[in-house]
């Protein structure tokens, strides 16, 4: 069935802690994964998708555990551990699951901060990546597009986008909490990401004073600060600039931490013991653990803040709870296109094995009755070609009654092995 | 007189249950409820000491129950007084329990009138007693403050989002709450040594006699002193400011209570 060859295998916030999944992180490079999964054998169509929260691949592929162990070796290739290990932490969706959570993932059902708007522009980019090395097929093509429709759908029949629900959102709150009124106050942005900038946005929301940033290239730090209407700083300048700033927000692609422990102790003299609130979203993380020990040092890391989100959840848990609805009827629509798919298929190869059925008993009892005059051959024929409608007529109509999918499936299962489709026999075995 | 004792703290009793429940269940009504209480508990409070004053002919800090009844009383004003000017979330469920407590050992004390003896008939006992108590009051918001903080501190420190981040106000409030109530507490606890001195040299000729009390008012007045100079110099602020402000409370209770139950001296109260 064509469902059960959608399956979706990954790693994310919920199965396996920031540990290891920074151990796996694919480093904004998605195009070497995907080609790498495309050449597993038995894969027939695949998609390769890696944010900060999650490493999945989704597969149309035969359901046999030898294609799925090997992508989950590929994704955990490296990363140090075990096979099962890798089977722990892992998570595997087939069939009406694998779309369900497909839906889930455009909508940000599955995100941390449920609602966040970051994924699916993430989700579309992994797709456009697949369909332009022809990764995708008609199925993955129709899945994924019909996911972001799902998304557009919940995003317009709910509110549970509209709070401003998102990490940089909770990053705020905490801010809050941590150092109150935020106007004036001074943050600094090391590494100019995607999340790094919304959480920027939303603290000048907030009345922040000024913005600094720090990156690698200075170039993107100077545009970036110039959107913000900030300073420009080099990488190399960030311990220093940190003396002045009461929020870093981390976000580089760097393989190693960023700023230590020792680095901060002789700072926090220098500023007063003045608090600072740090931010880490990278993965693998920027800033060392060991920060958040110090007096006065408050460090978060992207799991850290899924605390924040709970604490505000009620509201918007409400709201989910629609957004799962509407994901489960998209879902079920879904399933009907994939059994419509191979329904089709089904009802042309019964009529065309009836239909070679009739033509050979058809062409046996001509040959047996030479004295039938043209018009009395055309009688028998048409009879023929009623016999057969008729006789299948009722098969046909028990395929497309079913409502519920489950029926569908097991009507279609039925109806192939009481007329043989799956034997390859053409059923001209009779006496 | 004994009745309306009584009256006060069940009204304060009855104000600190009301706050604790609407810190529990967040419920705005109960909120107003619990100021209601508190501000009839205050003004009967005070016909209270007024009706005591009068009968005693002084200023009623004179035995254990008059001078912790005042206290309590000093810090229901400082409350209030604090409250009018800076609003921080749910102070009240912190504070309200301390008065009530302090209340009930004012309750437990015995509250009959007593007699001044000659060295203490002087116009200096209300001024350094109330200026005393006064500065008292003040310390114990700061002490409130304090383990409020600590208590805000830990669920952001171990990222256990929850009961307390909900209900307690930002850290910054919470370290700003003790900057305000030192800065007030601590010239009054200055003043009260000052004119204490004033008194003893009055009373006894001698400005300073290394009684138990005045080594205890001078270590809470060192406490308090090394926190605001720190503070200032090296920046102890925020948790270690916390900590401070409750080691001062703690030397604050034991200059009051601890002094006169274990040390003695001239300051030890009738009854």
């Amino acid at each position: 069935m064509l469902a059960e060859k959608i399956s979706c295998l990954g790693v994310n916030h919920q199965t396996a802690p920031v540990e290891i999944r920074e151990k796996m992180a694919f480093s904004g490079d998605c195009l070497n994964p995907l080609v790498q999964i495309k050449e597993i054998p038995g894969c027939d169509e695949c998609c390769f998708l890696s944010t900060c929260n999650r490493v999945e691949v989704l597969l149309v592929a035969e359901p046999e555990a030898a294609t799925i162990a090997a992508v989950r070796d590929f994704l955990f290739a490296g990363s140090g551990l075990s096979a099962a290990e890798a089977e722990k932490y892992s998570y595997l969706r087939t069939g009406e699951a694998a779309i369900n959570h497909v839906f889930r993932v455009a909508s940000s059902l599955d995100s941390m901060v449920l609602g966040e708007p970051q994924i699916l522009g993430q989700l579309k980019d992994a797709y456009r990546l697949a369909m332009e090395h022809k990764a995708t097929g008609p199925i993955l093509h129709r899945l994924l597009s019909k996911s972001f429709s799902v998304a557009k759908r919940i995003r317009t029949e709910t509110s549970i986008g509209s709070s401003a629900v998102s990490i940089s959102f909770a990053a705020v709150q905490l801010a809050r909490k941590i150092l109150g009124d935020l106007t004036g106050k001074t943050v600094l942005l090391a590494g100019a990401g995607e999340m790094a900038e919304l959480a920027a946005e939303h603290l000048l929301a907030q009345g922040i004073g000024k913005v600094v940033v720090a990156n690698r290239t200075l170039e993107r730090a100077v545009n970036l600060a110039r959107r913000f209407n900030g300073e420009a700083a080099s990488l190399a300048e960030l311990v220093p600039r940190l003396a002045e700033a009461d929020i870093l927000i981390s976000s580089t692609g760097s393989p190693e931490l960023i700023l230590r422990r020792d680095d901060m102790a002789p700072l926090m003299r220098q500023r007063y013991n003045r608090p600072i609130f740090l931010i880490d979203i990278a993965v693998p993380r920027d800033l060392d653990p060991g920060l958040n020990d110090l007096d006065n040092i408050y460090l978060y890391d992207i799991d850290d803040l899924q605390q924040v989100v709970e604490v505000n959840k009620g509201e918007r848990r409400r709201e989910a709870d629609r957004a799962e609805r509407i994901v489960e009827e998209e879902a079920i629509k879904f399933l009907q296109w994939l059994e419509n798919m191979e329904l089709a298929p089904t009802i042309t190869e019964l009529r065309r094995r009836a239909d070679e059925l009739r033509r050979a008993e058809l062409s046996r009892t001509l040959a047996a009755l030479p004295g039938l005059t043209a018009e009395q051959q055309g009688a028998v024929e048409k009879m023929s070609g009623a016999l057969v409608n008729k006789l299948l007529h009722h098969p046909m109509l028990f395929l497309k009654s079913a409502e519920r999918p489950e029926d569908r499936r097991r009507n279609l299962l039925l109806l192939r092995k009481v007329f043989g489709l799956d034997n390859g026999d053409n059923g001209d075995a009779g006496p | 007189m004994e009745i309306l004792f009584q009256a006060v703290f069940a009204l304060y009793l009855g104000a600190t249950i009301t706050a604790l429940v609407c810190f529990f269940n967040l419920n705005q009504r109960l909120r107003l409820m619990a100021r209601g209480l508190l501000g009839t508990a205050a003004g009967l409070h005070t016909v209270y000491l007024l009706v005591r004053y009068f009968a005693a002919g002084h200023t009623p800090v004179a035995s254990s129950h008059e001078a912790v009844s005042f206290f309590a009383w000093s810090l229901t004003m400082a409350y209030l007084a604090f409250r009018w000017r800076y609003r921080v979330k749910n102070f009240a469920a912190f504070v309200l329990p301390l008065i009530t407590l302090l209340m009930l050992v004012a309750l437990f004390s015995p509250a009959r009138l007593v007699e001044l003896p000659p060295a203490m008939q002087s116009w200096w006992l209300p001024v350094h007693g109330m200026i005393a108590l006064m500065a008292n009051a003040f310390l114990a918001l700061a002490f409130c403050g304090g383990v409020m903080y600590l208590l805000q501190e830990r669920e952001i420190k171990r990222k256990r989002m929850g009961f307390f981040s909900e209900r307690l106000p930002s850290l910054e409030a919470l370290d700003n709450l003790n900057q305000h109530c030192l800065s007030i507490g601590f010239p009054l606890l200055t003043l009260g040594i000052v004119t204490g001195s004033l008194w003893a040299r009055q009373a006894w000729g001698t400005y300073w006699q290394w009684d138990p009390k005045e080594v205890w008012s001078l270590i809470t007045w060192l406490i308090y002193a090394s926190m605001i100079h720190q503070r200032f110099t090296v920046g102890w602020r925020r948790r270690r400011a916390a900590i401070m402000a409750i080691v001062g409370f703690a030397a604050v209770l034991f200059t009051l209570w601890g002094v006169n139950l274990f040390l003695g001296g001239v300051h030890t109260y009738a009854g």
